[in-house]
């Protein structure tokens, strides 16, 4: 039943719920196709077992005649950010290698609340920091993509490229992503995926490894948009153990879909339109806005006149907070310990955080620490906090006039695996059009759009009002009714 | 005006104190988890996620935490502020699992404030003085090293880690040992009235930074030296007697004090250097990004208004006051909480019992409670059951002697058979014969007899010799075995004399 592994969250679940196939049989397909995917690299350890109890519960709760979760039946794949009960988490460090919590994240028991069930440990970069899947201690995660006659590895994008290659390789109908500056949306766009990151505090961030605290949010990386609005509703919740968690009721965004955009206002702001930005992107954008109109909405110009601080502001935000965050990975209590001879204390950090982390991780904390620094702190951490308000003012400037904004979701297509390592900062670009939705802490989604001449997949990024998830996912939904996308990666692994 | 000064070859010189009381918030549980607090348990068994750090742990404000930093806020009339924000102190310890602690840097939960130390000329202090507090901030305490569990290896003890603490940061006001000593005294007692934190200095439940410099009297302030984590009273007084004159030999030798962070050991009394400045950490601070900034309503400010006691300084005044105790006992009844409460239930069991009002008997409830009464435990040592130090059998000893049933030592006598067996104190004074005879008829008889037998002495007093009518009690006193009611026996004698 190979066709199984082609659905997507809600088919799957429908299809479990009526009988015309069971989850174990689900389960089982997506086991399959995950083991023999490894030349993905996109799992770091797989679960079938637990694919496959979950789909036994939804299985059995269909036989007593009980109603199944939302996610009933759905195997997914959980990015290695998230701890999972007795399972491996490791945020693709080598610090965290054969760490198995005893708790279960939030996010991921409210799914599995929900009656979803977990194929593996997704691959990522390591501690959600990079924008390739190239830092993770685990290898590379390759993009099932390939540009059309070539066989050049491509990025899946990062962070969360573990998930965007499973979901778009058919792998796993769905996954969790986490997203910091982008890391749930550039890999989607990459692949040719939808993945939305919520309003900041809408997932709790409990039992997430922590990146930067004020940015993490976590959402999910599906094939369409219904299958987002899915899952994210299991996902999302208030949650008293995460202090910075909405006080909000989770809305019934499935049941609240709707494509008709008549009376809404989208803003085109024209301060995306950056230097370098590919040609096909702007002119994807262009469509965009044709199928926005198309679904009744008016188009308008707005300005975030603050857009080009925002990635400075993110680079010194994000490393500040990560320097801290980090600094519990001190073989003290778990993890790695490197206890060289003869070695004290001061050793023993210094020997375990060397060997533990990787350069790109070492990069920010060495920036995170600097920027905090006497005499450094208010020059760049109070100046970037300063910004990060601008930032947010200038969304709601233009939300004054406009009820959601399109914009591209990344500069460029994916980049083959290797091509951007030497230069940090044209990496840190990639996240250019994605880290003000996250400085502003609002819901933001990335929906393929088309493919370029290469055939690699595009997206196109919708950004809404705080809380207004909903408003992201109807435009979305407006946009993939109009690209007709169905592109899928030509299976090579 | 007395004050403290050090006499040095170039002159006098004083001293500049300031205290960072660290004093751990009475709460079930810890400021940032739902871990217990309870001194004493075995390692690592009042641990958290949390308070381990563990990857992706996440802190959560403890409201009781909070409302207790307030109250005290509260209590030495500070400025609470309705918006205040936890920071990172960012270091790396063994003991400190998160690699930052949480705390208050920018914006602290309370502002400005102050407390009263009283005149008290014996310990050097010879007026009422109002010591300045800068702030009061929550913060994480760490977990604990232990060193001697393993030869090469060191162990670490979380159960304290992310206890709340607050720490109470004083202005640079006091000038001597016995000023700061008071001030912790004081400072304690407001704790524990509030119900804050329990001020056990030995479990290291309050602990002072000992901030400390010298000058010459009106000249600028002198570079100080930090002693920290010093745990008793009399510890701080030893702190600031050594580091002052230690300061003052540097700089009459030429010498420079330099700004460090040093360590007391008690053994020796002495202080010694901990990290230089040089060596100072800087310690990163930024908003912590986990939590939220704290905004206080009006109505969790009332809350917290209402809830508190009736504090020292005012208590202290309502005994001189409204119940006519002397200065001295108003101050010993209201230094501890534990001594205000026996007195205040012991007052009105009392009063109820005699049947007068309380004002009329504070005095001499004053006077058992802190006199009378520790004086009779103090005597019967291990023999004394504090279980039968009732105040209904206190009040039943101090009624019958309000009446005249009984004399103080007979008092004193049934006490001691109450500590002892717990009898009732009515039917001791009955049964042991512990009664003094009020009967004129039975005086009267026994003073004619006295008078007849020493017509000679009786010539001599009415002739001017006034001391002899303490003979007369005593002789009186004497034929009675001691059980006659002095009050009856001066009137009959004075009667009879003339």
């Amino acid at each position: 039943m190979s066709e199984l592994t082609n659905l997507g969250v809600k088919a799957i679940r429908d299809g479990v719920a009526d009988g015309s196939f069971t989850a174990r049989e689900v389960a089982e397909a997506f086991n399959t196709a995950v083991a023999d995917a490894a030349d993905l690299n996109a799992f770091i350890v797989t679960t079938p077992d637990h694919a496959l109890a979950a789909a036994d519960a939804a299985d059995a709760q269909r036989a007593r005649g009980e109603d199944l979760g939302i996610m009933g039946g759905v195997p997914i794949g959980m990015k290695d950010l998230f701890a999972t009960k007795g399972v491996q988490t490791t945020a693709a460090s080598h610090i965290l290698e054969g760490f198995t919590p005893e708790y279960e994240s939030t996010v991921s028991q409210k799914l599995w609340d929900a009656g979803a069930g977990m194929l593996g440990k997704l691959n990522l970069d390591q501690f959600a920091m990079g924008s390739s899947n190239e830092t993770s201690y685990f290898g590379n995660v390759n993009s099932p993509w390939r540009k059309e006659g070539s066989n050049a590895a491509m990025s899946p994008g990062g962070s969360s490229g573990g998930s965007s290659s499973a979901v778009a390789a058919r792998i796993a109908p769905a996954a969790t992503g986490t997203d910091t500056g982008g890391s749930i949306r550039q890999p989607a766009a990459f692949t040719g995926i939808c993945g939305i990151k919520p309003t900041y505090g809408r997932c709790s961030r409990w039992g997430v490894v922590a990146f930067a605290s004020s940015l993490d949010q976590a959402g999910p990386m599906a094939r369409s948009v219904e299958d987002c609005a899915i899952m994210l509703e299991a996902m999302a919740g208030f949650d008293p153990k995460d202090a910075t968690s909405l006080q909000m009721d989770v809305p019934t965004w499935e049941a609240g879909l709707d494509a008709d955009l008549k009376g809404k206002k989208i803003g085109i702001p024209k301060e995306y339109r950056m230097d370098g930005t590919d040609e096909e992107i702007l002119k994807s954008w262009e469509q965009g806005k044709e199928w926005l109109r198309d679904a009744g909405a008016t188009i308008v110009d707005v300005s975030l006149p603050h857009t080009k601080y925002a990635l400075p502001a993110y680079y010194i935000v994000a490393p500040a907070e990560a320097s801290s965050n980090l600094a519990r990975y001190d073989g003290v209590r778990y993890g790695l310990r490197d206890l060289p001879d003869g070695a004290g204390l001061q050793d023993m950090y210094a020997a375990t955080r060397a060997a533990g982390f990787g350069d790109e991780v070492k990069r920010r904390i060495l920036i995170g620490t600097y920027v905090l620094s006497a005499g450094f702190y208010d020059a760049y951490y109070t100046q970037a906090q300063k910004i990060r308000t601008l930032v947010s003012q200038d969304f709601e400037q233009a939300f004054a006039q406009c009820d959601a904004i399109l914009a591209p979701t990344t500069p460029t297509a994916s980049f083959p695996l290797g091509s951007l390592n030497e230069d940090p900062l044209t990496m840190y670009l990639n996240d250019v059009f994605a880290v003000p939705a996250s400085l502003a802490g609002l819901p933001a989604m990335s929906v393929p759009a088309t493919v370029n001449a290469d055939g690699l997949p595009l997206g196109l990024q919708i950004v809404g009002k705080p809380f207004d998830e909903q408003g992201v996912l109807n435009a979305g939904l407006a946009m993939q009714q109009r690209s007709g996308f169905d592109a899928q990666p030509e299976k090579w692994w | 005006m007395t004050s403290y000064r050090i006499q040095g070859a170039t002159g006098e010189w004083e001293v500049v104190i300031g205290l960072e009381v660290h004093a751990q918030v009475t709460s079930n549980a810890k400021l940032f988890s739902g871990a217990s607090t309870a001194f004493g348990a075995e390692p690592n068994t009042q641990v958290s996620l949390v308070d381990a750090a563990m990857p992706g742990m996440l802190p959560v404000p403890n409201r009781e935490c909070i409302r207790q930093a307030v109250r005290t806020g509260m209590a030495i009339d500070a400025e609470i502020n309705k918006y205040s924000r936890f920071d990172r102190k960012n270091y790396f310890y063994a003991d400190l699992p998160q690699g930052y602690q949480i705390s208050q840097l920018y914006h602290p939960i309370v502002g400005e404030g102050q407390l009263l130390i009283e005149a008290d000329e014996k310990a050097g202090i010879p007026e009422d003085k109002v010591i300045g507090i800068e702030r009061i901030h929550v913060e994480q305490d760490a977990g604990k090293l232990m060193h001697d569990q393993h030869p090469t290896m060191s162990y670490v003890d979380l159960n304290r880690s992310g206890v709340a603490l607050m720490e109470i940061v004083s202005k640079p006001d006091m000038r001597s040992p016995a000023e700061a000593g008071a001030y912790v005294r004081k400072l304690r007692a407001i704790l524990r009235y509030v119900g804050s934190c329990d001020g056990n200095m030995e479990e290291g439940s309050m602990r002072a930074d000992v901030n400390v410099s010298v000058r010459k009297p009106g000249e600028e302030f002198g570079t100080r030296t930090e002693t920290k984590n010093v745990n008793s009273v009399r510890f701080v007084m030893q702190v600031i007697e050594y580091e002052a004159n230690r300061q003052v030999d540097v700089l009459e030798n030429g010498g420079t004090v330099d700004q460090e962070t040093r360590l007391f050991d008690p053994n020796t009394g002495t202080t010694r250097t901990m990290r230089s400045k040089e060596d100072a950490h800087d310690y990163r601070y930024f908003p912590d990004p986990d939590l939220l900034p704290l905004e206080l309503e009006d109505s969790f400010l009332d809350e917290c208004r209402a809830s508190l006691p009736e504090l020292p300084d005012a208590k202290r005044a309502r005994y001189e006051n409204e119940l006519g105790l002397t200065p001295y006992n108003a101050r010993e009844l209201t230094a501890e909480v534990e001594t205000f409460a026996r007195f205040e239930t012991l007052l009105g069991v009392a009063a109820a019992k005699i049947g007068k009002p309380e004002a009329k008997v504070a005095t001499q409830v004053a006077n058992w409670a802190l006199s009378v009464a520790p004086g009779v435990v103090k005597s019967l040592g291990e023999e004394a059951d504090m279980a039968n130090a009732t105040a209904e059998a206190q009040a039943a000893i101090l009624a019958m002697q309000d009446k005249g049933e009984i004399s103080g030592g007979q008092a004193k006598e049934i006490y001691e058979i109450v500590l002892k067996t717990g009898r009732d104190p009515e039917e001791i004074a009955d049964s042991e014969g512990l009664k003094q005879v009020s009967d004129t008829g039975a005086i009267e008889t026994a003073i004619d007899e006295i008078l007849a037998n020493n017509e000679d002495k009786v010539e001599q007093y009415r002739g001017g010799k006034d001391k002899l009518f303490g003979f007369f009690v005593g002789q009186t006193m004497k034929a009675m075995q001691g059980k006659a009611n002095p009050a009856v026996v001066n009137q009959i004698l004075k009667d009879k004399l003339g």
